[in-house]
């Protein structure tokens, strides 16, 4: 793998850090008129998620990282690992919970979603922005209710739980944000 | 390369306040009578500085070339004027600095010197003042000027004795301040930690608002400013900053030939130990100070940065007609 210098640095660029795969945030070239160069750079650690902030001397340089995202589709849940496929190539992956984490809650067999790959094993997921889950368990909704003040939990098939509005009941398929984990519509039957 | 890319970066107003900003430097030093120059941006003396990278060029004068460099700063020609008793002389011109580019660098940027013959370092601060806040005028109003020790400051912001030099008390320190690997970047090297924790922790804090003026360096930081009359361990340099961002360097200016040179074969010995580009001492300029500096200071203020922290520009390329990858 190629390694980069400091100056290399950009937003985006995955690299190696305490043996760990990280991202590249952001990265300020701190130099005192009369003094030695750094960088300081902002970078996220792409196991944990943490960013960090640390310096380098200006010209060091950092191993590359072998880190990929691929779109693949949600297969099943074997019990132990997730199964995931590349549609062009029909290529399969398995994820253990830990690469699966908190996407998990959002991830409906079929769907569509972003793998992080980290020397050709998944790292890290990101589901679709969108998703559409059915409720299969929410206390039943007051009647006259239609704009949901305050609201009410439901569960979603695939276990997450959101706020969903009093009138919307069980059965129903809503649209959740992943991102904020926020109730957005109720999802007309086709 | 994109379809856009031949636009100027700097806005026109920028540009206008640009014009408006060296024209009231010009003003300000006419009034003093303090003389302007130009001197050649292209040299065949280059600084020793091994924190300051240079650009080279081929002076292709047949049948014999010579390497010439692009100037880092306008200093050894101007002290050349001084001791050549040409009186107090101020210059705005361009400076290069290599492999230096981002938020706050470009390689090639704007440059304002001037040196004040019978000045000490008190009485240069006393005008760098003055200077800012005629200049700050017309865009913004800053409070009143902080000036601080730099002792006391570094200590303010890091418990730490800029002069007295530990180690492992340093070392607990930037674990502490969360930043350990200042311990494998700066060793066992004084001048460096104070590098590293100064641009970390002491320099953010400076100038909110209002000129902030850090004078009396440690003497490992002595550059071109001489040792203090009463105390060896520190130097009469000033540094300046505004909203935390270093906006220039001042030295009561270092007269003693063969310090000069000691502190020359000092650095070349260092640019060697470490692999960076061989430079010659500039002799012209060792001559002339054999011959005799005048009494004097001398400020550089780097006139980019002052325009941005003047705008609230967030970028050097907002104050810039084209930075260094547009050109």
């Amino acid at each position: 793998m190629a390694t980069f210098s400091t100056n290399e640095f950009k937003a985006g660029l995955k690299v190696m850090l305490d043996g760990d795969p990280a991202a590249i945030i952001e990265n300020e070239f701190v130099k005192p008129g009369k003094g030695q160069a750094f960088n300081r750079v902002k970078i996220r650690n792409l196991k944990t998620g943490r960013v960090i902030e640390r310096t380098f001397k200006s010209g060091e340089s950092l191993e590359g990282a072998d880190v990929v995202d691929i779109e693949m589709q949600y297969l099943y849940n074997d019990g132990q690992f997730r199964h995931f496929m590349v549609p062009d190539t029909f290529e399969q992956y398995q994820a253990d919970e830990k690469a699966v984490g908190d996407a998990g809650l959002w991830l409906k067999d079929q769907d569509m979603c972003t793998v992080t790959l980290w020397n050709d094993v998944p790292l890290s997921m990101m589901p679709a922005n969108f998703v559409e889950l059915a409720i299969t368990e929410t206390d039943p909704g007051v009647r006259g209710d239609t704009s949901g003040g305050g609201g009410k939990p439901a569960v979603l098939e695939t276990g997450a739980v959101v706020r969903v509005p009093l009138f919307v009941q069980t059965g129903e398929v809503i649209k959740v944000d992943t991102r904020t984990g926020e109730y957005v519509s109720r999802v007309k039957e086709q | 390369m994109t379809p856009d890319d031949w636009r100027p970066t700097g806005s026109l107003e920028h540009l206008r306040q640009r014009a408006k900003m060296l024209s009231t430097i010009r003003l300000f030093f006419d009034e003093l009578d303090v003389l302007e120059v130009e001197t050649p941006l292209l040299c065949h003396g280059i600084g020793t500085d091994p924190q300051l990278a240079f650009f080279s060029t081929e002076f292709c004068f047949y049948p014999n070339p010579e390497t010439l460099y692009l100037q880092t700063s306008p200093e050894f020609a101007m002290k050349r004027l001084l001791a050549a008793d040409y009186g107090s002389i101020y210059q705005i011109c361009k400076a290069f600095r290599n492999g230096e580019s981002g938020r706050f660098h470009n390689p090639e940027f704007t440059l304002l010197e001037w040196y004040r013959v019978g000045f000490d370092l008190l009485h240069l601060m006393a005008e760098i003042d003055r200077l800012i806040q005629v200049i700050a005028k017309p865009f913004r109003t800053l409070k009143q000027t902080h000036t601080v020790h730099y002792q006391e400051i570094f200590r303010n912001y890091t418990g730490l004795d800029p002069l007295t030099f530990s180690a492992c008390v340093y070392r607990e320190f930037a674990e502490r301040a969360g930043l350990p690997e200042a311990v494998s970047i700066c060793e066992n090297d004084h001048a460096l930690w104070l590098d590293f924790l100064f641009s970390h922790c002491v320099q953010p804090h400076l100038g909110g608002n209002r000129l902030c003026m850090v004078y009396g360096f440690p003497a490992c930081q002595s550059s071109l400013a001489r040792l203090n009359a009463d105390n060896s361990a520190i130097t009469d340099r000033v540094e300046i900053f505004i909203d935390g961002v270093e906006l220039g360097n001042g030295f009561y200016e270092l007269c003693n030939d063969g310090e000069q040179e000691a502190r020359f074969d000092k650095e070349i010995e260092f640019r060697a130990r470490n692999g960076l580009p061989p430079v010659d001492k500039d002799q012209r300029f060792l001559r002339a100070l054999e011959f005799g500096l005048p009494d004097c200071s001398g400020m550089a203020i780097g006139l980019d940065r002052l325009l941005m922290v003047m705008t609230g520009a967030e970028s050097i390329e907002q104050v810039l007609a084209f930075p260094v990858d547009r050109t």
